[in-house]
């Protein structure tokens, strides 16, 4: 658990640029993080980049927060 | 008609990033062509292996650092056209310092940057990932950041400009159309400031790869590079691709006099033309740029005997210099003999759409400083190069008018007059 949600926080900085310690589990991609909408689908293809899983467009936009993407990601991560 | 002078500058060329540093440059008779070093080109089987670099990153002196213009997340998303673009339009709205202190005045500035060619190493990179790993895997942000008026868009993005926001695409004529009919946007009443010029970036194997198969690139230089790029020699051979941007800040002049703006120059005349005979290649009798300058010369109230430097398109090319020359001897008849006239596309290459933006800076620096930038390699001229093309060393001399041509595949041309204020 705590390395899925590591990885995703690491993702998480590294394309919205945002400062590591802003990028709580609460933390909101688009409304604390900067993100837009575009940020976000990029956001979704990386997490399925990194975990080796399918995040189909309707979960896709159910993830809003980081929790999300870690909850997600733990239920259908394939590496 | 309102009249629409120079009051910024900003560029990025393979001599350097800055207008300074660039111009010193071009004035010491230096060359920006090197060999490719963004891919092997050699080992690609290319023809051509030489062109005009920007020289990147933080270490080399003058190089372009682009953390100083965008955020590194942004950079991420486009093409270098935009990030060259936002650079020398950054450069150029420093230097023209102009602060708004209404939303009505940011209504009434506008931004018009073109390309030649726009995002294309970001599209072959795309078109790979298609192929390769199938739809899903490509970026979001592949169309935002390929597109040409993109440069525009992130340039009034940054400094909240809500004027006109237009980009121009005419191959190598590009960036003097942009800064034409920007001039006309201010004069017509449209807008008091434009931020105006062309930006290029396609050194990728797709745009070398493309140009080389038309027999357009040098291909005899390879191993002296700096040599490569030689208009009216004749053992031109080919032009040599370079990249960057140019971008001026236009103002209508009594808002420029009312802000105390340092002025450059004045946007005069302008002309425009079509060949209406070939994809890429001119008249054999330069119709179409004869035109453009005539139309820029009557548009500036000017006779041919009142300019005193051209800043020739002159690409090296073994076709197009010896028309051009033709052209300009043909509308300037005894007073050709007067004028110099130079190709810088000898010191940086061919930056296609950032071309005519980055020429007409440097032609509006000539009248400040009084001096005709050199063409380079300039060593035995062909036939009927009898007037002064400044060879290979720049020239001191009176400069009050200026005439400067770019012509572009699809034989689009245009011509810019600009003078001393």
């Amino acid at each position: 658990m705590s390395d899925i949600a590591d990885r995703v926080k690491k993702i998480v900085v590294e394309h919205l640029g945002a400062e590591a310690d802003k990028v709580t589990e609460n933390a909101s991609f688009i409304d604390d993080l900067g993100a837009d909408s575009l940020d976000q689908v990029e956001l979704v293809m990386a997490f399925e980049e990194e975990f080796g899983c399918e995040i189909p467009d309707d979960a896709a936009e159910k993830i809003q927060t980081v929790k999300d993407a870690i909850d997600f990601i733990t239920q259908h991560q394939t590496k | 008609m309102r009249r629409v002078v120079v009051t910024g500058l900003g560029m990025v060329t393979p001599l350097a990033s800055g207008v300074k540093p660039t111009w010193d440059r071009l004035i010491a008779g230096e060359s920006g062509i090197g060999p490719i070093t963004r891919f092997d080109a050699g080992a690609m089987g290319l023809s051509a292996r030489i062109a005009g670099q920007v020289p990147i990153g933080n270490e080399q002196a003058n190089a372009f650092n682009a953390d100083l213009y965008m955020e590194p997340k942004e950079q991420r998303k486009v093409d270098d056209f935009i990030i060259y673009a936002v650079g020398a339009a950054s450069q150029a709205w420093e230097d023209a310092g102009i602060e708004f202190r209404s939303e009505q005045e940011k209504e009434r500035a506008g931004v018009l940057i073109g390309s030649g060619i726009g995002g294309l190493p970001g599209i072959e990179e795309a078109a790979i990932t298609l192929k390769e790993k199938g739809p899903r895997r490509l970026s979001p942000f592949f169309i935002p950041g390929r597109l040409i008026n993109l440069a525009s868009g992130h340039v009034s993005i940054k400094y909240g400009l809500k004027g006109p926001n237009h980009a121009v695409v005419t191959a190598c004529s590009t960036g003097a159309h942009a800064i034409g009919d920007a001039a006309r946007l201010i004069s017509l009443d449209d807008a008091d400031v434009m931020l105006a010029g062309g930006t290029e970036a396609a050194i990728s194997p797709l745009g070398i790869a493309g140009f080389a198969v038309m027999r357009a690139l040098s291909t005899g230089f390879n191993d002296e590079p700096h040599r490569a790029s030689r208009p009216w020699d004749k053992r031109r051979d080919g032009f040599v691709m370079g990249e960057g941007a140019g971008v001026v800040v236009l103002e209508e002049y009594e808002h420029a006099k009312k802000r105390g703006a340092k002025i450059y120059g004045e946007v005069k005349g302008y002309g425009l033309s079509g060949d209406a005979h070939h994809i890429t290649a001119p008249a054999d009798d330069g119709d179409g740029g004869f035109r453009s300058m005539r139309m820029a010369l009557k548009r500036a109230g000017l006779n041919p005997d009142q300019i005193d430097y051209v800043n020739a398109h002159g690409t090296s090319t073994p076709l197009g210099d010896e028309i051009e020359l033709g052209a300009v001897k043909r509308l300037f008849g005894d007073a050709a003999y007067k004028i110099s006239m130079s190709s810088t596309k000898s010191s940086v290459g061919h930056l296609l759409g950032a071309a005519g933006a980055v020429e007409a800076i440097f032609c509006i620096l000539a009248m400040r400083d009084q001096i005709a930038p050199p063409t380079l390699n300039l060593e035995d001229p062909s036939e009927g190069c009898d007037i002064d093309l400044v060879p290979n060393k720049a020239k001191p001399r009176k400069i009050d008018a200026i005439l400067s041509n770019s012509f572009g595949f699809g034989g689009t041309n245009a011509s810019l007059v600009l003078t001393r204020v």
